[in-house]
């Protein structure tokens, strides 16, 4: 025989000790479904039959099952079971979860027990114990179903036992992960006939009259490239032909060309149909009325047809869910009476409005599930995306609009009600104009569980990144402390790895080694980019406030933002900072960017100068203080050693040497760093050399290579020729011995006229090795910048010998991490996610900034 | 990282024999990082100069096998003045090199010791952190110094940047050279104000050692054992009671804040008995701290039989652990820690551990948030926690002008975003209870001024009307 149980069942298998529980569970399931209550006693006490350690043993015992089944995962229970209260504990755990309890009950002769547990050494109880449990099976297995399994398989033999061949796991009725559309979602129709066809046929449907076979209603509906239709329910009452509708979409829903999840108010006539006493309230009334005119047969029909309406649907490989009032992520796929009432009637808080109705609580601003959400249910004056979520029910019956949602193209397509059928208790338009769209402004308020502890963050370039929770902890203070508003944070830039450490004797980094990383990795054209000395910054420029509203959700905050790579606003002076972005915006306008590219706001990766604008302190503290103590100091010692060694004292000269060498190095420390400093007094004295086009409305630029980024940005800079600084480029053919040279020539002449270095990337901005992702920019930087890194003396030649010892792995790992959730993290907002989703990715870059690496590298 | 001893003393060769270090050979001795050098540029019977040159390793000071990196910003970077100063190495130098002459002893001419000699003394370049000219002055001219000093510039091409805190310093005294490297060894890194190495109680038995007969008489020796102890309070407080006899020293600050701070001190504890009062007026059992920092006011709420549920959040990490410290938490009876729950959070994000709470106390935390911020902040708190009673404070910016050594505009503290006056806290605070179904009280805390008001000001929420 074969035993069928739901794919998602909590199997209790139930019989007296002896009656063969474990070997069936071993021979039928697998080995991990089966959680049995003697090895949980074993794991508490070291013995599988220690009654003393039942309770705590049964308490592991449920832990384990509650998290199985919270992961989706069918379960076996091996114990006794014999007494409903033991039973009554796991049924409800099942509940919990939304899984099917099924009860297997080993009805064995009462000897082949005593036998059995005879032959085993470690069961010395009495053969009464064996009585009893029997005694209590038989008073448990009629009211098995009245219990709440919804299958009961009784063997009664050892015949059988063996008789059975296999366990048949069978799928939920609201699986159906294998359609995977194109759909035509439609909202809660109440009747409303004329506009369903309108739609239908805004939708493309074709609509003809065919030969009324009894089951189709003279209907066919088709859509030329095979599209579904799924109805969200809510057929019936209030509207003007409940009838028709039913027809229609009983029609479409039997020769496959729809499907349809059950309303409250269809269950409601349900109800009523089969006789219960419902109140004729709410537009039943008039339901009840237009069947008036209807066959009985049509009512057994109808009633056949609602009573096969499943609660909700699993789509597209998981990827869609549908139902009537919506439904949570632990909810979809499962089954029990839960479930069901959550997806007629949703969520509500018990408490009743101005307006007499329930408060609905908006699960929807909790989803974080995978599965994009379709519902009706609650009429709302238009549908809008809330967390993967879409409330489409546009109140047509109250004069709204009928809508539907064409999947996977996620496109709303809507007919204007001819009129207002029913006045709506609660005005459909209660909510004051909003600036903000449903999930700006949920965006408002971020959640702390989406940022702290260990986080797992799932990225395109990378797969899963793990945020350790010492570094979610940290940047937990800088993002809350010190950075803007998260609105506008969409991005982060990764850190950069310095190239190989050069084997040539005077050099601790040289181009050659930058070339070769790529070179090494198969990649034959690179692009070479002058490195300015400025701070990092990101700009959002947006073309007007109104684009800041729209898009970013962001009011009275400017028309965009400068900010630096943990996330702070660039300017501490409000005017400047206008000002600044001012002049951006106005080059962008300039040099065409907005029709260009067909957008109204731009992200751009770029460096901001002088240095010393935004290291004042830093400068001032270290590098300054460093320079003016060397200084004062380094003159006295070499006066007094040079008169030392005029004594004629001896062993004086090599201290005397080491000490004008280091004499000599502060000096070319102190011209280091002020090769970056010079005065800012207005906005003409700040340089901006972008170098990235991150994103743009509709595109990340990641799939563009440097070249196309380098050429569209000259065009912009052109256009202010003050403010905005071209950066130098070259491309360089690896294999080319005589155009690596010239970049090495070039590197040279660059930061011997005090440049930083330069930054070697690959030609395209994403590019793999055999090793996977590589980095996407190591930068080179110059002899004498390093001093302002590695201190005055760093290139004495022992000093050298030992700097040169470094470890770069760690920091090139960080930078490919980083670089993967910063390129996630635009995806995201291209994408439009909700705000947690791009923040997500954004703080995971600034968590990961907080590992502890070499701050030189 | 030079130190010129020049004598005039006849005959200045003395000087040699009370070093005891040959002034015709270049000696070197080793340091913890690095070496130190002695010699004498020049030597004669009318003039003598002994030279001490730090010699310190700057890349073995980040990477060597002494890792000092771990101990703060300053040593942390090879971008360091460590190499190019007079600090806590020129302390440990002095006593290894002229460890005899520290020690009064010199076997081949012991009538020198005591002899006070004429003294020149050079320091290539001193370090002198908030305090500068006047503090070294202060340290010195009490002992009967003559004190000149060479200040330097931070960048002659960038002179609007100012001055740095070196100063090449000269000093002149006749003085026995026991005493005046007694005084070296105690004041440079006391106006360094930073050490070098872990500074622990071994640290107050060198301090008193090398202080004997002139430190516990100094007008400055209160400042000069906080700096040298690196501002660690509890050794200096306890190298103090040695000092004065045990007398008991009464609580020392920096001298020219000191009214300042005291007034601040208790208009803090001022504030927060006022909150305490109005968390227990509430009839709150769970309360919340929300920003409670190192946990004055949790250890406040601790003590009241009142409060069952105490909990703490601060958005720094380091602060709860302080908070932790201070309440002895590890040893805590299970029965108190039980009342007591400390997490990080930040109040711009909605957290679900914050619901449930009878009372919360917000005290002077809205003024570290940007002010674009703040509508989360009130989404946080007032609709999404919603605690029953708020008890809400933040500085009144109106009262600034009364602080005589805040320059106008400025605020309290560097991290303040606002500082705001009493209509604009009013006005936003009774939005706030519009918007969210409070009710609004607003309290001065502190003396009130006829003008501008008290130093700080209070808002009370009360859920429903």
């Amino acid at each position: 025989m074969e035993i069928k149980v739901p794919e998602l069942s909590l199997v209790l298998l139930i019989g007296a000790s002896g009656s063969g529980k474990s070997t069936f569970a071993k021979t039928h399931f697998g080995n991990y479904e089966v959680v049995s209550s003697d090895v949980c006693r074993g794991i508490i006490s070291n013995d599988e039959n220690n009654q003393f350690a039942t309770n705590d043993a049964f308490d592991l015992l449920n832990f384990i099952i509650g998290k199985r089944l919270k992961n989706g995962h069918l379960t076996v229970v091996d114990a006794t079971n014999v007494q409903a209260e033991s039973r009554k504990g796991l049924i409800e755990l099942a509940r919990q979860y939304h899984a099917l309890p099924v009860a297997i009950v080993l009805d064995l002769p009462q000897r082949v027990c005593e036998d059995r547990n005879a032959n085993r050494q470690d069961r010395n109880f009495g053969d009464h114990v064996i009585r009893q449990q029997k005694q209590q099976l038989k008073r448990s297995i009629k009211g098995l179903k009245r219990e709440g399994f919804r299958k009961i398989y009784v063997l009664k033999s050892e015949e059988e036992v063996n008789s059975v061949s296999s366990i048949i796991r069978e799928k939920l009725y609201n699986d159906k992960r294998e359609l995977q559309g194109p759909f035509d979602i439609i909202g809660d129709i109440h009747g409303c006939y004329e506009e369903t066809i309108a739609l239908l046929k805004k939708l493309g449907y074709i609509i003809s009259s065919v030969e009324n076979d009894g089951r189709n209603y003279g209907l066919e509906i088709k859509h030329p490239e095979n599209r579904q239709v799924i109805f969200l329910g809510d057929l019936v009452d209030r509207g003007p032909n409940s009838p028709a509708v039913l027809k229609l979409v009983m029609s479409m829903v039997r020769s496959g060309s729809a499907l349809c999840v059950p309303g409250n108010h269809d269950v409601k006539l349900q109800k009523k149909l089969n006789g219960r006493n419902v109140q004729l309230k709410h537009g039943l009334a008039e339901t009840m009325e237009q069947l008036d005119n209807e066959t009985p047969e049509f009512i057994a029909d109808l009633k056949e047809f609602l009573y096969s309406l499943i609660s909700h649907y699993i789509l597209d490989e998981g990827k869609l869910a549908v139902a009537h009032a919506g439904i949570k992520e632990e909810m979809q796929g499962r089954g029990s009476g839960a479930v069901r009432s959550f997806c007629l009637y949703g969520e509500t808080t018990g408490e009743i409005d101005e307006f007499g109705l329930p408060v609905r609580y908006n699960w929807a601003s909790e989803y974080r599930g995978k599965a994009k959400v379709i519902y009706g249910h609650t009429p709302v004056p238009s549908a809008e995306w809330l967390n993967k979520t879409i409330d489409i029910d546009t109140g047509c019956v109250f004069g709204g609009k009928l809508t539907a949602l064409r999947y996977p193209e996620d496109e709303l397509v809507s007919v204007k009600a001819a009129k207002v059928y029913s006045e709506p208790v609660k005005p459909l338009l209660s909510e004051p104009d909003l600036k903000l769209s449903h999930q700006q402004e949920y965006d408002d308020l971020l959640n702390i569980d989406d940022v702290i502890g260990k986080r797992i963050v799932q990225t395109r370039l990378r797969s899963n990144l793990t945020i350790r929770e010492e570094n979610s902890i940290a940047a937990l203070e800088v993002m809350s402390r010190f950075a803007i508003n998260p609105k506008w944070l969409i991005y982060l830039p990764p850190t950069m790895s310095p190239c190989a450490t050069s084997e040539l004797p005077n050099y601790l980094e040289h181009p050659k080694e930058a070339i070769n990383y790529y070179k090494k990795r198969g990649i034959e054209r690179i692009v070479c980019e002058e490195k300015h000395m400025g701070s990092r910054v990101i700009l959002v420029v947006c073309k007007n406030e109104e684009t800041v509203l729209n898009r970013f959700g962001i009011e009275n905050e400017g028309i965009g933002i400068c900010y630096t790579r943990t996330g702070r606003n660039f300017f501490n002076d409000a005017a400047l900072e206008k000002e600044f972005l001012a002049r951006v915006q106005k080059a962008l306008s300039v040099s065409g960017f907005w029709d260009k590219f067909k957008t109204d706001w731009v992200c751009l990766d770029a460096e901001l100068m002088p240095w010393s604008a935004k290291a004042q302190s830093l400068l001032k503290d270290q590098y300054a203080s460093v320079g003016s103590a060397a200084k004062g100091s380094l003159s006295s010692v070499e006066q007094t050693l040079q008169s030392t060694k005029d004594r004629g004292i001896s062993g004086v000269e090599g201290i005397l040497e080491k000490f004008s060498y280091k004499k000599k190095a502060v000096s070319k420390f102190i011209n280091a760093y002020r090769n970056y400093c010079w005065d800012v007094n207005s906005v003409d004295d700040y340089r901006l050399a972008p170098f990235h086009i991150l994103a743009t409305e509709g595109a990340v630029h990641v799939d563009r290579d440097h070249l196309w980024h380098m050429e569209n940005i000259k065009e912009v800079c052109y256009a202010d020729k003050e403010i905005l600084t071209v950066t130098p480029y070259k491309i360089v053919e690896t294999n080319d011995r005589e155009s690596v040279q010239k970049a090495i020539d070039w590197w040279a002449e660059m930061t011997n006229k005090g440049g930083e270095g330069m930054v070697v990337k690959p030609f395209d901005f994403i590019s793999f090795g055999k090793e996977g992702l590589l980095q996407p920019a190591v930068k080179c930087r110059g002899s004498e910048y390093l001093r302002i890194i590695y201190g005055p003396e760093y290139d004495l030649p022992e000093n050298l010998q030992r700097l040169k010892n470094r470890g770069l792995s760690r920091k090139r790992s960080l930078a490919l991490r980083e670089f993967a959730l910063g390129v996630e993290g635009l995806e995201r907002f291209i994408r439009k996610e909700p705000l947690r989703r791009i923040h997500e990715s954004v703080f995971g870059v600034l968590a990961l900034e907080s590992e502890d690496v070499d701050p030189r590298l | 990282m030079l130190l010129n001893i020049t004598t005039e003393h006849k005959p200045a060769t003395d000087l040699g024999f009370l070093l005891h270090k040959h002034p015709d050979k270049f000696q070197s001795i080793d340091l913890s990082i690095g070496k130190a050098h002695i010699f004498y540029p020049e030597n004669s019977e009318e003039r003598t100069t002994a030279s001490l040159l730090l010699d310190i390793d700057p890349i073995d000071m980040v990477k060597g096998g002494r890792n000092l990196s771990g101990k703060g910003f300053s040593l942390g970077q090879y971008v360091n003045d460590r190499p190019y100063v007079a600090s806590s190495f020129m302390s440990v130098a002095i006593a290894k090199a002229f460890s005899t002459a520290m020690n009064g002893k010199c076997s081949n001419r012991p009538e020198l010791v005591n002899v006070k000699m004429p003294f020149q003394v050079t320091i290539s370049v001193l370090p002198a952190p908030r305090g500068g000219e006047t503090l070294i002055r202060k340290m010195f001219e009490p002992l009967g110094y003559k004190v000149e000093l060479e200040p330097h510039v931070l960048d002659e091409e960038f002179m609007h940047w100012g001055d740095s805190k070196y100063f090449t310093l000269k000093l002149s005294h006749t003085v026995t050279l026991q005493s005046l490297l007694s005084h070296l060894y105690v004041m440079i890194p006391a106006l360094d104000n930073d050490k070098h190495y872990y500074v622990s109680q071994n640290e107050i038995e060198k301090l008193l050692e090398k202080g004997k007969g002139w430190l516990s008489n100094h007008p400055e020796k209160e400042q000069i054992t906080r700096r040298y102890l690196f501002n660690l309070n509890s050794l200096s407080r306890q190298a103090l009671d040695r000092l004065n006899d045990h007398e008991g020293s009464k609580e020392f600050m920096d001298n020219a804040n000191t009214k300042e701070l005291e007034k601040k001190e208790t208009l803090h504890q001022q504030r927060l008995s006022i909150v305490l009062g109005k968390l227990k007026e509430s009839g709150a059992k769970k309360v919340l701290d929300l920003g409670c920092g190192e946990g004055k006011l949790i250890r406040m709420l601790l003590k009241e039989k009142q409060f069952s549920e105490i909990s703490g959040m601060d958005v720094s990490y380091q602060a709860l652990m302080r908070c932790k410290d201070r309440l002895h938490w590890d040893d805590m009876a299970p029965r108190q820690r039980e009342r007591i729950n400390l997490f990080q959070g930040a109040l711009t994000y909605k957290d679900r551990r914050l619901e449930g709470f009878d009372a919360a106390a917000i005290v002077e935390v809205i003024e570290h948030l940007d002010e674009n911020r703040l509508k989360s902040f009130e989404r946080v708190v007032f609709e999404s926690a919603k605690p029953k009673t708020v008890v809400l404070t933040t500085p009144n910016g109106e009262y600034n002008v009364l602080f005589e050594s805040m320059e106008a505009g400025t605020m309290r503290h560097t991290d303040h975003r606002f500082e705001w006056s009493r209509t604009e806290f009013e006005t936003w605070g009774k939005r706030i209870a519009k918007n969210n179904n409070y009710k609004v009280q607003f309290f001065p805390i502190g003396e009130e001024d006829d003008k501008v008001g008290a130093p700080s000001q209070m808002a009370v929420f009360e859920y429903g009307n």
